[in-house]
């Protein structure tokens, strides 16, 4: 029988691929247009940060040399060295990884390796119920009830706002999260290694410490400075507990203000827009944009190294 | 190889060695349970000195004798009574005022109560004590009222009740109310989500389902890594640099002909919290599509069906739980979230609901952070009892999240 259709010269198979579609590139694009707001986002953050920024720098009272290299910070009246801000976040937040690191990482390692799972799904909820209360409540507690509390242990050296009741509570909020995604690198590890472990002879705590945290180190270290940028941008805890003023000093028991904490208590008020105060408190907030999103960008790249490891 | 070189311990001493192996071992398996111990004691202890602040003995004095206004016993009053007693002893001009607001003979009897002794009886509050110091403490204590303030009645309080939920601000902590301040939590949250959920989800689905692996799609999934990490102040100072400044004519609403309010509105809010919970979004979003097996997206094909017709119909509907979930964790968020709302300027002392997305406002941690601020320890106990407030919000969200989950997710 003849082929009819073959023969036809003229004949085009039909490629539904090349069909036009107009719906379907609407859609398509308003897809893409949401994709691309994100970077938006980012970029409106480092324009409206920077411009602000610059206006504060560009102020012929800020060198950068009394910006990093005079210890008192009043831009109303003139005084622009950072760093008692900077202390003061140093302070809180290298107390919030003292207590948060080792608790977090000694729950991961007993989650992780020795939990069952019937104890793991009991014991699971209480870091996520910590990690969902918000840090406007820890700093409550902080107030009311860590530095009372300090204050009865050290007596009267600590003053009634200190950083180290804001730091230690702070400690209990990164808590689940060091816990979380260490837990998550450790049971990344291969059983072959645990059992490796143990036909060697070595202790369940033998093989934990010795072979699976030096295998998940990576991921432990990713954990580590996220829970540090968290520390740092944490901002409720700090203004309620850890005192209005700034004050350089690394003494926890004192008050002291924080980067986060000195943004909140200003803004808090009304503010004219083309104050120093208004201008300053940019230059501080990109401070501690660059300083998290560098932490961010670091913990991200160790990840995703550690990831290509095990897969 | 010579026996006496086996540095190896053999005998009695490799049992010794392996005895105290094993202790180290269980000995560090105790500290390393510990450490969730410490976590659940922590919450245990953030929860209980939360409830031991919100209830607890108040020694108070009335300013104005009770008896100048009525011979009953107060608490026998009915309403009808309370009313008498306002119109006669208020001032014309404030009683039309409080009428204006809301019609006298519609208002509760215990509303009506509290304004008796808002406005004519006049409560002082002298001191209050936590919880566990009136229950262990109870006769101390009323010696010392009795002894230090003679006129002061004492009483046994809990500072969240019914009339706390439903009383608006007040500058008095007796008086003082979180009714604004959750209306104004559920409106931000509200416009949050709906400028929020669309985008995000969008973004989930195009990063999932369209995005080729290019250089711009690979700067776009790390930019919103980042972005899930920037600290809330951050936004919030983006919000009061873009909604409440430059964008002022449209978030004030003055485009619209609302002349009497700034930028710093609950339109801003919303919109600086919509973008500050974006990224938790959208990254939940991708999760949710991820997990939607690809043989139904084949199926599809299979029969003829374009991308956009696989993804609505296919995708979408069996991702849709994963995406229900994420926006309520989204919401948690935003109503937890405190520190952009000081930037961007939520105001503290707010008396009238907000009537619209043009409105100032004040929301729940915005008064828990107020309150706590307070150097009274009457506002602390207010704090706490908004705490409560805020927390069982919080839970119930989070248990419907759970609820869903596991309800409507199905598994293949």
């Amino acid at each position: 029988m003849k082929n009819t259709i073959m023969e036809n010269k003229n004949f085009r198979p039909l490629d539904l691929k090349k069909k036009m579609r107009p719906g379907e590139s609407v859609i398509q694009s308003l897809l893409f247009i949401s994709g691309v707001l994100s970077i938006f986002i980012t970029v409106a953050i480092v324009y409206e940060l920077g411009k602000e920024a610059l206006l504060f720098f560009n102020n012929p009272d800020v060198t950068l040399t009394k910006f990093f290299a005079t210890t008192q910070w009043q831009p109303g009246i003139g005084l622009f060295g950072i760093w008692p801000l900077v202390t003061a976040t140093l302070t809180t937040s290298a107390i919030a990884i003292f207590v948060s690191l080792p608790l977090g990482l000694a729950a991961a390692l007993f989650l992780s390796e020795y939990a069952t799972p019937k104890a793991r799904s009991t014991l699971k909820p209480i870091l996520e119920v910590l990690a969902g209360i918000p840090t406007v409540v820890y700093g409550y507690f902080a107030l009311l009830f860590m530095t009372p509390l300090l204050q009865s242990i050290f007596g009267e050296s600590v003053q009634v706002y200190n950083m180290a009741s804001a730091g230690i509570v702070m400690g209990i909020m990164i808590l689940p999260l060091i816990a979380s995604m260490s837990e998550d690198a450790l049971s990344a590890v291969p059983r072959s290694l645990r059992e490796g472990a143990y036909a060697m002879g070595a202790t369940k705590f033998e093989t934990s410490i010795q072979v699976v945290l030096p295998a998940s180190l990576s991921g432990v270290g990713a954990a580590l400075i996220i829970g540090i940028s968290r520390a740092i941008g944490e901002t409720m805890i700090v203004a309620i507990a850890s005192g209005s003023g700034p004050n350089f000093t690394f003494n926890p028991f004192k008050a002291a203000e924080t980067m986060t904490g000195h943004i909140a208590r200003i803004s808090g008020g009304d503010l004219s827009y083309n104050s120093i105060d208004y201008t300053s408190l940019f230059a501080v907030a990109l401070m501690l944009f660059l300083v998290t999103l560098v932490l961010n960008l670091i913990s991200q790249v160790v990840v995703e190294r550690f990831r290509e490891k095990y897969e | 190889m010579n026996p006496t070189d086996n540095h190896y311990p053999t005998g009695e001493s490799f049992r010794k060695s392996l005895n105290g192996r094993y202790r180290i071992a269980s000995i560090w398996q105790a500290i390393f349970f510990s450490a969730l111990l410490i976590a659940l004691l922590s919450l245990a202890a953030l929860l209980y000195n939360v409830v031991d602040g919100a209830f607890g003995y108040v020694a108070f004095e009335y300013k104005n004798d009770p008896t100048e206004f009525t011979a009953k016993p107060l608490d026998d009053l009915n309403k009808q009574e309370l009313l008498e007693i306002l119109q006669t002893n208020l001032s014309s001009g404030a009683y039309t005022k409080l009428d204006n607001e809301k019609t006298m003979e519609k208002r509760s009897k215990s509303v009506l109560y509290t304004l008796v002794l808002e406005r004519l009886i006049q409560v002082d509050t002298k001191k209050t004590w936590s919880m566990t110091d009136s229950i262990l403490r109870g006769n101390e204590i009323k010696a010392e009222v009795a002894k230090k303030y003679p006129e002061a009645k004492l009483e046994f309080r809990s500072w969240l009740t019914p009339v706390f939920l439903t009383t608006p601000m007040s500058s008095k902590a007796e008086f003082a109310g979180v009714r604004t301040a959750i209306l104004g939590s559920l409106w931000m949250v509200g416009i949050a989500i709906l400028f929020a959920l669309p985008i995000g989800t969008g973004a989930a689905i195009y990063l999932q389902e369209y995005a080729t692996k290019n250089f711009l799609n690979r700067i776009i999934q790390t930019n919103i890594n980042n972005l899930a990490g920037v600290p809330s102040i951050v936004y919030g100072m983006l919000g009061l640099a873009i909604f409440v400044r430059a964008l002022e004519p449209f978030t004030s609403g003055s485009m619209f002909g609302i002349t009497d309010t700034n930028g710093r509105t609950i339109l801003s809010a919303g919109l600086t919290m919509g973008i500050l919970v974006l990224p938790l979004i959208i990254i939940n979003g991708q999760e949710a599509i991820k997990a939607v097996p690809d043989s139904l997206r084949q199926a599809a094909y299979g029969i003829g069906a374009t991308r956009w017709q696989t993804i609505w119909h296919h995708v979408l509907p069996n991702a849709l739980p994963g995406i229900l979930t994420g926006s309520i964790l989204a919401v948690s968020r935003a109503i937890g979230e405190t520190a952009p709302l000081i930037i961007v300027g939520a105001s503290t002392f707010i008396s009238l609901d907000p009537e619209g997305p043009f409105s100032k406002f004040t929301a729940l941690p915005i008064q828990v952070y107020q309150w706590t601020t307070r150097a009274q320890t009457e506002f602390h106990a207010i704090a706490a009892s908004a705490i409560i407030v805020l927390l069982i919000l919080l839970l119930t969200l989070n248990a419907a999240a759970v609820i869903i989950r596991n309800r409507v997710q199905r598994k293949y």
